[in-house]
């Protein structure tokens, strides 16, 4: 079967919160203007009751499916977007925006701090999901829709998702929280620190100041990124890419990459550093060890909005681990909301929300069909 | 149209909030929300059986039903409903008594293992029954209880739950003489 995207995409870009109405973070600091770049897939019904927003994880962006001109690879969740697909674009309208304090196109460290004339770096403000989310709040009420039809997302994009349950339930219909959590553990935590500390011991980081140098401190961001492809991946998935295989026929009895898993991280760390910035990967990594929904943060309001819940962990996902999304079903349970929870048998590791797309099709697509006929 | 969905649909009053426990594809369940109107939640352990739930636009948790109540406040549901399911359940007690506390009423259905072609079969032939509610080999069985109908009132009366009422299923209909010995399946409606 051939595969039917989008096609041809481009982003857009939306801005808001200018002087005196800069958004109120919650670190109790402000951030003015703000630019989103935003990309949309499929067309707004007349009753604007079609739109689902995308959330993306860590190194996401906007661009989550179809081309952009030029590009050989589509968006990042393109298997998921597009028609007859899981978020099928003859039926929905799809939103993907990309967070503040990110590198694709929206406010972050990178961008230029109109007061100073030149990039913010570590002075622009710490940022959390419930900023993050906030921002979105503005570029839904700019394409004029009241309320959404689904917000979903996996890993950091799946916390976003329960973000939205919990500031804003009146404004969504439903959401998906795939392969995440309602708090960032002790072990989320300290693979987030060493990345972070892999960044600013690279000397060119250079406390954040290096926009405006030639070299860019990519050696640790790197380093940081191999890290993180390593928490992405599982025993299995990584004995069945690489086992011991060797990229030549001998070892080298040097220090240069022997085996395919070495040769794979430092490839994947360094065309990484070509598309992300380091200060974005501090800012964003500190956003997701600030989300603490628990204690009943997730659903705070008496009367709950009836947002519907498809819940989806992935069994061989040792950093989102399926207890964190339990978790989650168990705080529905307390508060008496059907839902429907998934573990779907995976040996990806936390990567699954990326690559078991027959079965995260599967669930999604009818979710999606029950909530858009629930007319409720 | 399965006999004990039937009886099942019968019992559940319109518009209730329902809880099946082992729910499998969520073909009760099915029955139930279009029937009579209800609110359905599943829990189901087989994760073929959840794919099976959603593309019936069903809510269902993967989870196994041992453990999957505790976080349910009292009486959170109308009825809770362990069709063919409790016999399988690890612990059988705990999961009755749980189902007691989240739910009004509990509708529960299991094989009887005193039918009586059960009893000739351990009797006279010395084998393990085999019937058509309990059609496993000692081998494959998923069932973790045996039990029979005069079993259950035993365990009703000594844990002061009290029995609403008792339907006994042949193959294709009801039976009322000597349940004991001519039931192949039991439909107790229960409560606290």
């Amino acid at each position: 079967m051939k595969d039917k995207g989008v096609g041809a995409v481009k982003a857009e870009y939306f801005t808001f919160a200018e002087p005196p109405h800069e958004l109120k973070l919650v670190s109790g600091k402000t951030l003015g203007p703000i630019t989103l770049a935003y990309e949309t897939y499929g067309k707004l019904n007349k009753d604007k009751s079609n739109a689902i927003l995308v959330e993306h994880a860590l190194s996401g962006d906007a661009h989550a499916a179809g081309f952009h001109y030029g590009d050989k690879a589509p968006g990042w969740w393109d298997s998921m977007i597009g028609p007859g697909k899981a978020l099928d674009t003859d039926k929905y309208f799809v939103i993907c925006s990309n967070v503040i304090g990110g590198c694709k196109g929206s406010t972050g460290p990178g961008a230029v701090d109109p007061k100073r004339g030149k990039p913010y770096a570590l002075s622009f403000p710490i940022i959390t999901i419930e900023d993050m989310v906030k921002a979105q709040t503005h570029l839904v009420d700019y394409l004029g829709i009241k309320k959404l039809l689904c917000v979903l997302g996996g890993s950091m994009g799946g916390m976003q998702a329960l973000q939205w349950v919990a500031s804003y339930p009146e404004r969504i219909k439903s959401a998906i929280p795939i392969a995440t959590a309602i708090k960032h553990s002790p072990q989320q935590i300290a693979f987030d620190e060493v990345g972070r500390q892999a960044v600013m011991a690279d000397p060119a980081w250079n406390e954040g100041n290096y926009y405006d140098t030639a070299k860019k401190p990519e050696r640790g961001l790197a380093v940081a990124r191999m890290i993180g492809h390593i928490t992405y991946m599982s025993d299995k998935s990584m004995e069945d890419k690489f086992s011991r295989k060797l990229k030549d026929k001998d070892y080298s009895f040097s220090f240069t990459a022997d085996f395919e898993v070495e040769g794979y991280l430092r490839y994947r760390g360094d065309n990484f550093v070509k598309r992300f910035d380091a200060n974005s990967y501090l800012y964003i990594t500190k956003a997701m060890d600030y989300f603490d929904l628990s204690g009943g943060k997730l659903l705070p309001k008496v009367a709950h909005a009836g947002v519907k819940f498809l819940v989806i962990a992935f069994k061989s996902d040792w950093l989102y681990p399926s207890y964190q999304s339990q978790d989650i079903v168990r705080q529905l349970k307390i508060r008496g909301i059907d839902a429907t929870y998934c573990e779907v048998k995976s040996t990806y590791g936390h990567d699954a929300f990326l690559l078991e797309i027959e079965e995260e099709t599967h669930l999604i697509k009818h979710f999606l069909r029950r909530v858009h006929e629930d007319r409720s | 149209m399965k006999i004990d969905h039937k009886i099942i649909a019968a019992t559940v009053s319109r518009d209730a909030k329902v809880l099946d426990l082992g729910c499998g594809d969520g073909e009760l369940m099915e029955l139930l929300t279009n029937e009579k109107n209800v609110r359905a939640q599943g829990i189901e352990i087989d994760e073929k059986a959840i794919y099976k739930c959603v593309e019936k636009g069903l809510s269902v948790f993967h989870g196994d039903i041992d453990t999957g109540l505790r976080e349910y406040p009292d009486k959170s549901f109308d009825y809770v409903i362990l069709n063919q399911s409790m016999q399988q359940a690890r612990k059988a007690d705990f999961v009755i008594q749980e189902s007691l506390r989240v739910g009004k009423r509990l509708i529960i259905g299991f094989p009887n293992f005193a039918y009586f072609k059960a009893r000739i079969s351990l009797f006279f032939k010395g084998k393990t029954p085999i019937t058509k509610s309990l059609p496993y080999h000692w081998y494959d069985t998923p069932n973790l209880h045996f039990l029979t109908i005069s079993d259950f009132k035993i365990y009703c009366r000594e844990k002061n739950i009290t029995i609403l009422g008792a339907q006994y299923l042949g193959h294709k209909r009801k039976v009322r003489f000597w349940p004991n010995m001519f039931a192949l399946n039991a439909v107790f409606i229960l409560e606290r």
